[in-house]
């Protein structure tokens, strides 16, 4: 499984989305991601952005308030893996006209199905901006 | 109200999910009133769930959902049964939030209302909708349980084929986690499988098949190299990123198992790696060419010209890949392309990102040889000395580990080396203090051309008064004070020794830190003591050689460091003047006076070890008084000065006793004494015995009888008939409890029992014969089990390291992980057997065949060789085929050789490898098929 979690947390620590692919109770995901949090913000712009974390790598990147966070095991490409989020963002970008923290905040579940759309079982299977989003249009057109 | 079901006023008042989303964010988090809404909401989500109408049950759920998935809420567990009710609303949408709410919260292996689902899923597999389809997919994918894996394998088997690839592509990627959870699906699913891997399909298809098939590898590469030919079409072809990322990877897992393979691949992966713009895709070219192709210098070449690009980039994104690539290149015995990048990688030493001063640490630790460690230690410490303490920490730790590696390898010159560990642990970040304390008593004790240095550098740390402040450093001082004590025949001054290990600063010490001194002290003490009653016994000059002449045993290594050191024999020789009976006064009212207060300390360590010495003291202090140590006259006095001389005499040997360390297989090596029966079944003995209705004495001379052969059998009888008297009362005693309480005796015991309680020697026993033989051959075992390492070609040689032959320490690690043939490659391996012997009439086989033969020489031979490699025994679960099968499958084979032998004709060599294959491939088969 390459992609392990994906998280997405802001300035404050506060976590936003937090999508995991393999099953981890409520104590051990606070206290991943309490670590992980940490470990990241502290980190300044001019530092890479791949922090080992216990047997996880996490790729992370920042947009402007918003942290993106993806781990990964071992196996996995860093480089791709920060142009996974970067789609990810675009594409959340193009839905939402200019993303930000609220657009995630009130429509969480939109963002776990454009990420639905992306990833299943860890692996990526979707990076057309256009097919990731047509099933939530047509959602949004019925409803 | 609250619990029941909810009344119209609540369904037309209820809060929605941006409600409860702006209450939230109203309210400071962590604060007591967030945590009041939060507890609030959850009431009026409890209520609302409860509700039969699906609306506000589906906004009751997505509010839980929020709740949870971001933690505010702590148990979702007790609506688990809600989701699944939801799910089968006809509204899309609502079964939306429910199967999110299942795929978020559901634990696959604990929560069991997931069961309850397995009809709604599959009702969605096979729905018309295909977002229907697509949710249940993803649902499966997240909450997929062993039952559930095997109910839905047929249906998802239907979708591999299903022409809507929106649908075919999320069946491939949800397929892994059922083969993981169901391996039996492998079977039935993984032909359509292979069938997706044409490169002609649609590029998403392509890119989930790959990506399955990516992480299969991983898991068990040899399965897979059959399909080899398949992967080696896309990396040619496909010119999708994503998609090659992943061949390469696979490639990276396949090449080292099958050299032709590498030989393949390796021109296509330099061209991409070239040619492409991706800096993702040249990465994982770079790091599959230095991990799995690095026998082809050229590749490596071409690759290492990339990683210099990285590491010259100013994304220090590259900049930690190159070096983490370097760092493979390193491993594989390439040392060459880290030295010409070398004043990069020290450049990154100094970066302002932590992550990569690491990575650059490690890469220049990979460098360290004998050569070069004292250049690199150097250069690292006034890196540390510069740096922030964690960083200055991770040099330290990472300059320890380094050289203590394989038993001191790379260490030549342990003086320098001993010396440069005493820096360390003054450095003030220094946080090692425990590692640098195991490697100086380590030292101490392997290397015996070592200890001179040794007791310097621990002198230096015992007399100074400041470093007690250090926490940090109280291990070492330990060490230090070990070392002092242990070694103290090779101290320049063992009052001033004295002194520094009684010091009144050592009261800052951790308790047990502070039992090390006091040990030492009474170590440091008796030498003292002896020295003394040696040299005014008139022997002086020969002091203290002339040990081993009068005792033997005890102080033979020490005469051994005499005649090899020069140095100290010269110490020595300035010594005696020291020992006069005023300063040896001195030096026990010093230590009376230091440790007497202790004596009634709290920690038992401490004060047990006080208490040791000022008893030694209470003995021997009345005789220095008297002066009867020295040479005495009074035939009165005489007597108690050889009493206490004998005492001193024996408390130093037991102290100066070096024991050796014992190879861990030496137990092996004992020869078994003859007559020594040890595998014989004591079982029979209880037959024997049980006829016998008394005693229990008389089966243990049995047992007496089986173990000695007969000249010793009188002499020990006698012996015997000694000892068991006074204990025949007590036996009787016990036969009779165990007459009465016989159900809780374990049978058979009682023999063993016995032959263990009298068989064995006192174990304080100093006439005792076997002690003495058992410690003859302790010692001729240390000696023969060590290997005396020497490097030749220096100047100066390196001092002997202690060392075990059987690789200490690597003994844990030695146990090499077993091949454990998984489930899936074990189903991988049937499939793709049959796949390759049985000419069934499928697509895939007859396009498969096509493209072998499309493909030069070698690849046929590949696939040849991999029929044979698969067959090896994978699964339990092959013993479960039915004859049927088993027939199926020769007959399979015979049709094979049939077509080889029409293929004949056409081309001899080819046919003939192909035959070779089929054998090997149908030989190891059927006897594990009679299994």
């Amino acid at each position: 499984m390459g992609i392990r979690f994906v998280l997405m947390v802001n300035k404050q620590g506060q976590t936003r989305l937090a999508q995991y692919y393999e099953y981890l109770n409520l104590e051990e995901r606070r206290a991943l991601e309490g670590e992980i949090v940490r470990k990241c913000l502290a980190r300044t712009e001019q530092q890479c952005s791949f922090v080992e974390h216990r047997n996880y790598k996490v790729v992370y990147r920042r947009y402007a308030s918003l942290f993106f966070l993806v781990g990964v095991d071992n196996e996995e490409n860093e480089l791709a893996i920060l142009e996974f989020i970067h789609l990810l963002v675009e594409t959340m970008d193009r839905h939402f006209g200019n993303v930000c923290e609220l657009d995630i905040m009130f429509h969480l579940e939109k963002a776990h199905f454009m990420l639905e759309e992306m990833v299943m079982n860890g692996c990526v299977v979707e990076t057309s901006k256009t097919n990731i989003l047509s099933p939530i249009q047509l959602m949004e057109k019925a409803s | 109200m609250a619990g029941g079901a909810p009344s119209l006023m609540d369904s037309l008042f209820q809060r929605s999910l941006d409600d409860i989303i702006r209450g939230l964010r109203l309210c400071p988090p962590g604060s007591d009133s967030s945590s009041a809404f939060i507890s609030r909401s959850l009431d009026e989500i409890r209520r609302e769930i409860k509700s039969t109408d699906p609306q506000m049950k589906a906004t009751a759920l997505s509010k839980l959902t929020y709740l949870h998935s971001l933690h505010a809420a702590d148990d979702m567990s007790w609506a688990a049964f809600h989701s699944v009710e939801l799910s089968s609303s006809a509204a899309h949408s609502h079964k939306r939030i429910a199967f999110l709410s299942a795929s978020l919260s559901f634990d696959p292996s604990t929560t069991d209302v997931i069961l309850l689902l397995t009809h709604q899923l599959r009702k969605d597999l096979s729905s018309p909708n295909v977002h229907d389809v697509s949710l249940a997919l993803s649902t499966l994918s997240s909450i997929c349980n062993p039952d559930l894996a095997r109910d839905l394998t047929p249906d998802l088997f239907t979708l591999l084929t299903t022409t809507k690839l929106f649908v075919r592509k999320k069946a491939i990627a949800a397929v892994l986690r059922v083969f993981e959870q169901y391996p039996d699906a492998v079977r039935v699913c993984f032909k359509r499988i292979v069938e997706n891997l044409e490169s002609d399909v649609d590029i998403e298809i392509l890119s989930a098949v790959v990506g399955l098939f990516c992480e299969l590898t991983v898991k068990e590469p040899r399965s897979y190299l059959p399909l080899a030919p398949q992967f080696y079409k896309i990396l040619v072809d496909c010119r999708n990123n994503w998609v090659l990322i992943k061949v390469v990877k696979i490639f990276a897992k396949l090449a080292p198992l099958e050299p032709r393979l590498g030989k393949r691949v390796v021109e296509p992966i330099c061209e991409h790696m070239g040619r492409t713009g991706a800096k993702s895709f040249a990465f994982e070219c770079v790091r599959t060419i230095v991990t799995s192709l690095s026998e082809y210098d050229s590749a490596v070449k071409l690759a290492v010209g990339k990683i210099r690009e990285f590491l010259l980039d100013d994304d220090p994104n590259l900049k930690y890949l190159g070096l983490q690539a370097l760092a493979i290149v390193a491993h594989e015995k390439n040392m060459w392309a880290v030295l010409e990048n070398k004043e990069l990688v020290v450049k990154a030493l100094s970066d302002v990102d932590v992550n990569i001063k690491l990575e650059a640490l490690r890469l220049v630790m990979s460098m360290v040889s004998e050569d070069n460690v004292m250049e690199i230690c150097r250069i690292l410490i006034t890196h540390a000395l510069k740096s922030d303490p964690e960083f200055c920490d991770e040099i330290l730790g990472f300059i320890l580990l380094t050289c203590a590696r394989n038993v001191y390898d790379v260490v030549f010159d342990f003086d320098w080396y001993v010396s440069f560990l005493g820096e360390m642990a003054r450095i003030p970040h220094c946080q090692r203090g425990r590692e640098i304390e195991i490697q100086l008593v380590d030292i101490g004790m392997r290397v015996k051309d070592a200890r001179a240095q040794l007791v310097n550098v621990a002198r230096e740390l015992v007399i100074d008064p400041a470093l007690f402040g250090n926490p940090f450093i109280h291990p070492v001082l330990a060490a230090a004070a070990w070392i002092s004590g242990e070694y103290i025949e090779l101290s320049r001054n063992p009052f001033e020794l004295m002194e520094a290990l009684l010091q009144p600063r050592t009261s800052l010490l951790t308790p047990s830190v502070r039992g090390v001194y006091i040990q030492s002290a009474f170590k440091v003490l008796s030498f003292c003591l002896y020295s003394y009653l040696k040299l005014n016994r008139g022997d002086a000059s020969s002091y203290p050689s002339a040990l081993t002449t009068d005792e033997t045993v005890a102080s033979e290594p020490l005469s051994d460091t005499e005649l090899d050191n020069q140095d100290m024999v010269i110490t020595h020789g300035m010594m005696p003047h020291n020992f006069t009976r005023e300063s040896i006064m001195g030096l026990v009212n010093l230590v009376e006076i230091n440790l007497g207060p202790l004596a009634g300390s709290n920690e038992v360590e401490i004060q047990e070890r006080a208490s040791n010495v000022l008893g030694l003291i209470k003995l021997i202090k009345p005789k220095i008084i008297l002066g009867c140590l020295d040479q005495s006259e009074g035939e009165k006095i005489k007597g108690e000065a050889k009493a206490s001389t004998e005492i001193i005499t024996l408390i130093f040997d037991a102290l100066s006793e070096e024991l050796g360390p014992v190879s861990l297989n030496s137990q092996e090596r004992v020869a078994i004494p003859d007559g020594l029966v040890l595998k014989e079944n004591l079982d029979d003995l209880e037959a024997i015995c049980g006829d016998i209705k008394l005693p229990l004495s008389t089966s243990f001379s049995l047992v007496k009888h089986q173990l000695m052969d007969g000249t010793r059998i009188s002499e020990c009888q006698s012996h015997k008939e000694e000892e068991s008297e006074p204990s025949t009362e007590s036996m009787s005693l016990l036969a009779e409890h165990r007459k009465r309480h016989g159900l809780y005796y374990l049978g058979g015991s009682e023999n063993k029992e016995m032959v263990i309680s009298n068989d064995y020697p006192p174990a304080h026993d100093p006439q005792g014969k076997a002690i003495d033989e058992a410690g003859d051959l302790v010692k001729q075992l240390t000696e023969q089990s060590l290997v005396l390492k020497k490097k030749p070609n220096q100047v100066k040689p390196r001092p002997v390291v202690v060392k075990l032959d059987d690789g200490e320490g690597l003994s844990a690690a030695a146990k090499t992980p077993e091949f454990k043939a998984d489930l899936i490659s074990g189903a991988v391996q049937d499939v793709l057997l049959s796949n390759e012997t049985t000419s069934s009439t499928s697509r895939s086989k007859s396009s498969k065949k096509k493209e072998m033969d499309n493909l030069p020489e070698s690849k046929n031979n590949i696939i040849e060789a991999d029929t044979s490699t698969l067959s090896f025994p994978g699964s339990g679960r092959r013993k479960q085929h039915t004859h049927g099968k088993e027939r199926k499958h020769q007959s399979s084979v015979k049709n094979k050789e049939e077509r080889d032998h029409k293929d004949k004709q056409k081309s001899k060599h080819k046919s003939r490898q192909r035959a070779d294959g089929a054998l090997a491939a149908q030989s190891p088969v059927i006897p594990d098929f009679l299994l």
